[in-house]
C-alpha cells in the first residue's frame, strides 16, 4: 500500500499550520514543535496508519505531541534535568486562525534573510519535507537543513501570536512562486495553496490580489515551454493556457477590486487578467495595459515597471513611442536589452535589434531565456 | 535568491594586493590564513548559504572524444598552466551585494604580517530557471 492510498499527502500538509499552532498553544516552543510536526508528517507517509484517517489533524496532534514529549524527555535525561517531564497537554485545544496566520508572520519574520523565509515557509507552513525543499532549490540536503535549522535558531523568543507584516508574508510567497519548477514538487503550485490559505484567514484584498496574479501566471506555464523552448507571450499558443485556473484567477481579481483597496498585487494581476482575456496576441487591450502599469508606479517607482510600461506604449502608441518611454529607463534593469531589441525590431531597425538581442543574451540569467534571445539575433541577422 | 560561484585564482587572475609570495610566510601565518577561510567556511554553510566548497589541485588535463569506439584523446597533465583556479565556493544568497559582501570577506584573509591579502576573486552568477511571471 503506497502512503497517498492510506493517507491523502495533501490533506496532511493542508492540516500542518494549525497542528503547529495547536502545539505551541500546549506549550510547546515553535522550533521544537515544528520539529515534531514534521516527524509526525514523516511517520505518517513512511508508515501509514492503518485506521481510515477522517480525522487527519487529530491523529497529527496525538502523533506530533508524542514526538513533542519523546523529544523533551529524552533532552531532560540527557540534561539531568526532571521538571520538564511536568509537561501535559492542555485538554481541548482548538485551532485558532490568529495562530494560523501568526505562523505566516513569524516563518517570514524580517530577522530572516528571504532566502531563509521561504525555506522555512515551504517546511512549517507548507508542510514539505526538507529533501523536497533542497530538491526544488537544486541544493544539498544538508543545506537546506541549516537554513532551516538556522531561521528557526533565529526565532526563537517571537512569539507566534503577534500582529505581523502582511507586505512581507505576500513578498515571500511570491518569491516562492517565482522560484521555478525542479524535483518532485511543484513549488509554484505550493505557493498557491499556501496563499489560497492565507486569503482565507485574512480579509485583504491584496493578498486575493496576490492569488490572482499567480493563478492566471501559472495559467500561462503549460504554453511558456514547448520543446525545451522558451516561447514568448505573443507566440504562445493560448488553447494550452489553463483556461480553469484563468477563470478563478479572474473571478478572485474581481471580487478584490470591488472592494476599492487597489494595491500592487492587484494591479499586477489586472495587467496579466487583460493578457489572458485576449483571444489572440494582436487583440490585447494594450491602452487598458499602460492604464493599469501607471496604477502600479502610484504605489512605488520602479525601473522594472517602468520597463514593463515602455513595451505597453510600444503596443498601444506604437514603437517609437516606446523607445522614446524606455529612454527614462536605466539599461541595468534586467531583460532592459530584450526590451529595446524588441522595440526596435517593431520599429524595423533590425541590425540595431540583433545587436540589442545579443547584448540580452549575454546578459540573460537563465539558460531557456538567453537561447531564446540567440535565436532571435540569428534570426534577424542578414544572411 | 540566486547561486553564484567564487572563484579562486593561483594565477592567470590578477595579483594580490599584498604581495607577500606564498613560500615566504610564517608557519603562523599560513595557519592563521587557513583558519580564518575554515571558520568562513564553516559560517556559511551554517547559515545555509554556502552549497559547496572545494580546492582543486595543481595538475589538470585536457580530454575530448575522439570517435565511437576509440580512447579519449588526453592532453597533459601539465604542472603549469596560464590560467590556474585554485578552488571554488559555491553560494546561494539573498542579492548580489551580498555575493559582493562574502568575495570581499574572503578577499580580506589574513597574509603576510596579518595583513589581509586582497585576493581578486572571481564571480560569476549561476544560470537559474525562468521565473514563473516571465512569458
Amino acid at each position: 500500500m503506497t502512503p497517498v492510498e492510506s493517507v491523502d499527502a495533501a490533506a496532511l500538509r493542508r492540516a500542518i499550520p494549525e497542528v503547529v499552532g495547536i502545539l505551541v498553544r500546549r506549550g510547546a516552543d515553535f522550533a521544537s514543535a515544528e520539529d515534531a510536526v514534521q516527524t509526525a508528517l514523516l511517520r505518517a507517509v513512511e508508515r501509514p496508519p492503518a485506521e481510515d484517517l477522517r480525522d487527519i489533524r487529530a491523529w497529527l496532534v496525538t502523533v506530533a505531541w508524542r514526538a513533542f514529549l519523546d523529544q523533551v524527555r529524552s533532552d531532560t535525561a540527557r540534561a539531568g534535568r526532571e521538571e520538564r517531564l511536568a509537561l501535559e497537554p492542555e485538554p481541548g485545544s482548538v485551532p485558532q486562525h490568529d495562530d494560523t496566520l501568526g505562523l505566516y508572520f513569524l516563518c517570514t519574520h524580517p530577522v530572516l534573510t528571504a532566502t531563509s523565509a521561504t525555506a522555512l515557509t515551504l517546511r512549517a507552513v507548507a508542510g514539505l519535507t526538507t529533501r523536497q525543499i533542497a530538491d526544488a532549490f537544486l541544493v544539498p540536503e544538508a543545506t537546506m537543513a541549516q537554513r532551516i535549522s538556522r531561521a528557526k535558531q533565529r526565532l526563537v523568543g517571537i512569539p507566534l501570536n503577534q500582529p505581523g507584516d502582511l507586505s512581507r508574508v505576500m513578498r515571500v510567497l511570491y518569491l516562492t512562486f517565482n522560484e521555478g519548477y525542479s524535483g518532485e514538487i511543484d513549488i509554484a503550485a505550493e505557493a498557491i495553496r499556501v496563499t489560497r490559505q492565507l486569503v482565507a484567514l485574512t480579509d485583504e484584498p491584496e493578498v486575493a490580489g496576490l492569488l490572482a496574479l499567480m493563478l492566471l501566471h501559472h495559467a500561462r506555464r503549460p504554453a511558456r515551454v514547448v520543446g525545451g523552448r522558451l516561447v514568448p507571450l505573443a507566440e504562445q499558443d493560448r488553447t494550452l493556457w489553463d483556461v480553469a485556473a484563468i477563470t478563478e484567477g479572474v473571478a478572485v481579481l474581481q471580487s478584490a477590486l470591488t472592494r476599492d483597496r487597489l494595491g500592487q498585487y492587484q494591479a499586477q494581476a489586472a495587467i496579466a487578467a487583460l493578457h489572458a482575456d485576449a483571444p489572440t496576441a494582436a487583440e490585447t487591450d494594450w491602452v487598458q495595459i499602460v492604464e493599469w502599469y501607471d496604477e502600479l508606479l502610484a504605489f512605488g517607482d520602479s525601473p522594472v515597471i517602468r520597463l514593463g510600461r515602455a513595451v505597453a506604449i510600444g503596443e498601444a502608441d506604437g514603437p517609437r513611442a516606446g523607445l522614446a518611454a524606455l529612454e527614462a529607463v536605466g539599461d541595468d534593469v534586467p531583460r532592459y536589452h530584450a526590451a529595446l531589441a524588441y522595440l526596435h525590431e517593431r520599429a524595423g531597425d533590425l541590425d540595431a535589434a540583433a545587436a540589442e538581442y545579443a547584448e540580452a543574451a549575454r546578459r540573460a540569467t537563465s539558460t531557456l531565456e538567453q537561447q531564446h534571445l540567440l535565436r532571435r539575433a540569428e534570426h534577424l541577422r542578414p544572411a | 535568491m540566486a547561486k553564484y560561484l567564487m572563484l579562486k585564482h593561483y594565477r592567470g587572475g590578477r595579483p594580490s594586493e599584498n604581495k607577500t609570495p606564498m613560500d615566504q610566510l610564517t608557519p603562523e601565518e599560513w595557519t592563521a590564513h587557513v583558519q580564518y577561510m575554515q571558520d568562513m567556511e564553516r559560517r556559511l554553510f551554517e547559515s545555509g548559504e554556502l552549497l559547496s566548497s572545494e580546492a582543486l589541485s595543481m595538475g589538470g588535463a585536457w580530454v575530448r572524444f575522439d570517435g565511437e569506439g576509440r580512447p579519449p584523446v588526453v592532453d597533459g597533465p601539465f604542472a603549469e598552466t596560464k590560467d590556474l583556479i585554485a578552488g571554488f565556493m559555491l553560494l546561494e544568497v539573498d542579492s548580489y551585494d551580498r555575493a559582493l559582501e562574502l568575495a570581499a570577506e574572503m578577499s580580506a584573509a589574513p597574509w603576510a604580517a596579518g595583513k589581509p591579502l586582497g585576493e581578486w576573486l572571481e564571480l560569476r552568477e549561476v544560470m537559474s530557471a525562468v521565473p514563473a511571471d516571465v512569458g
